[in-house]
């Protein structure tokens, strides 16, 4: 199992127990006064199922080549960074802007947006040429 | 990697690609509203990844990983998981319309699909039949 995956694997588990316990908790009186429903959402559907998907692909699927069997190694790892960075100042930042709208919330909101859709690029970008008859 | 699979895969990828775009967006005018026409993708974001990207991986990857029925037809009949690929995609395409009235009939693809789909590959969740083929 390649490194990339080993982290993508344990931070999904993560993601999976945090979801469950963010399920939990919205459903108190705190937890509605902060509108977690959307980042409880994106903590299952990204950081629990995505992550696992992506980790799970970048092993098994077929070669990319002799000398890069799993694509380029650049890829694997900037999907993994930007993708869990994104998805932790989403779950802070989220929150914090419905009850306390700022400048700083809303770039960091921003920026989280741009890291998801770059963790998508490069999730891309390694499997794209690895779906291949044999 | 059967071809269909391929088809499945690629697809899922481009349905990836443009909802987490739709998504990123949605998201960027959350932080700091500059376009609230932006939440109108709100949809198109649901179905492209829901559907469009995690269901259709999965689909991809289990006509391929499923085990197999015999030497002669591995994936038995073929034709049942690529209608299912069709109408998956139309239905998609037809709940991306709204102002057309088209989200219902689009959901009523997607489910047709996916029963073509289960149809087509139930007979090989049964492992038993693989042991049976290679016992003769």
């Amino acid at each position: 199992m390649p490194q990339p995956t080993r982290w993508f694997v344990k931070a999904s588990l993560l993601y999976l127990l945090l979801g469950l316990i963010l399920g939990i908790f919205q459903n108190t009186g705190l937890g509605r006064s902060l509108n977690l429903f959307p980042t409880f959402l994106h903590v299952l559907t990204f950081g629990w199922l995505t992550q696992l998907i992506f980790g799970i692909a970048i092993w098994m699927f077929p070669a990319h080549s002799k000398e890069q069997p799993r694509g380029p190694v650049w890829t694997g790892w900037t999907a993994l960074i930007a993708l869990n960075v994104g998805v932790l100042l989403r779950l802070f930042f989220e929150p914090l802007q419905s009850i306390r709208p700022s400048p700083l919330g809303g770039w960091m909101l921003i920026f989280s947006a741009l890291l998801q859709w770059l963790a998508g690029v490069a999730f891309f970008v390694n499997i794209w040429p690895r779906i291949k008859g044999r | 990697m059967p071809r269909l699979t391929q088809y499945f895969l690629r697809a899922s990828l481009i349905y990836l690609l443009l909802g987490f775009t739709f998504g990123s967006l949605i998201l960027t005018q959350k932080g700091i509203p500059f376009a609230p026409f932006l939440w109108a993708l709100l949809p198109l974001h649901v179905e492209s990844v829901l559907i469009g990207w995690m269901t259709q991986f999965a689909m991809g990857v289990a006509f391929w990983i499923l085990p197999r029925l015999g030497p002669t037809r591995p994936r038995g009949n073929e034709t049942w998981s690529w209608i299912a690929f069709f109408t998956l995609n139309l239905g998609i395409w037809l709940s991306w319309i709204p102002s057309w009235n088209m989200v219902l009939p689009g959901r009523f693809l997607e489910l047709f699909a996916l029963l073509l789909f289960v149809w087509g590959n139930w007979p090989r969740l049964y492992p038993a039949l693989w042991t049976v083929d290679r016992r003769r």
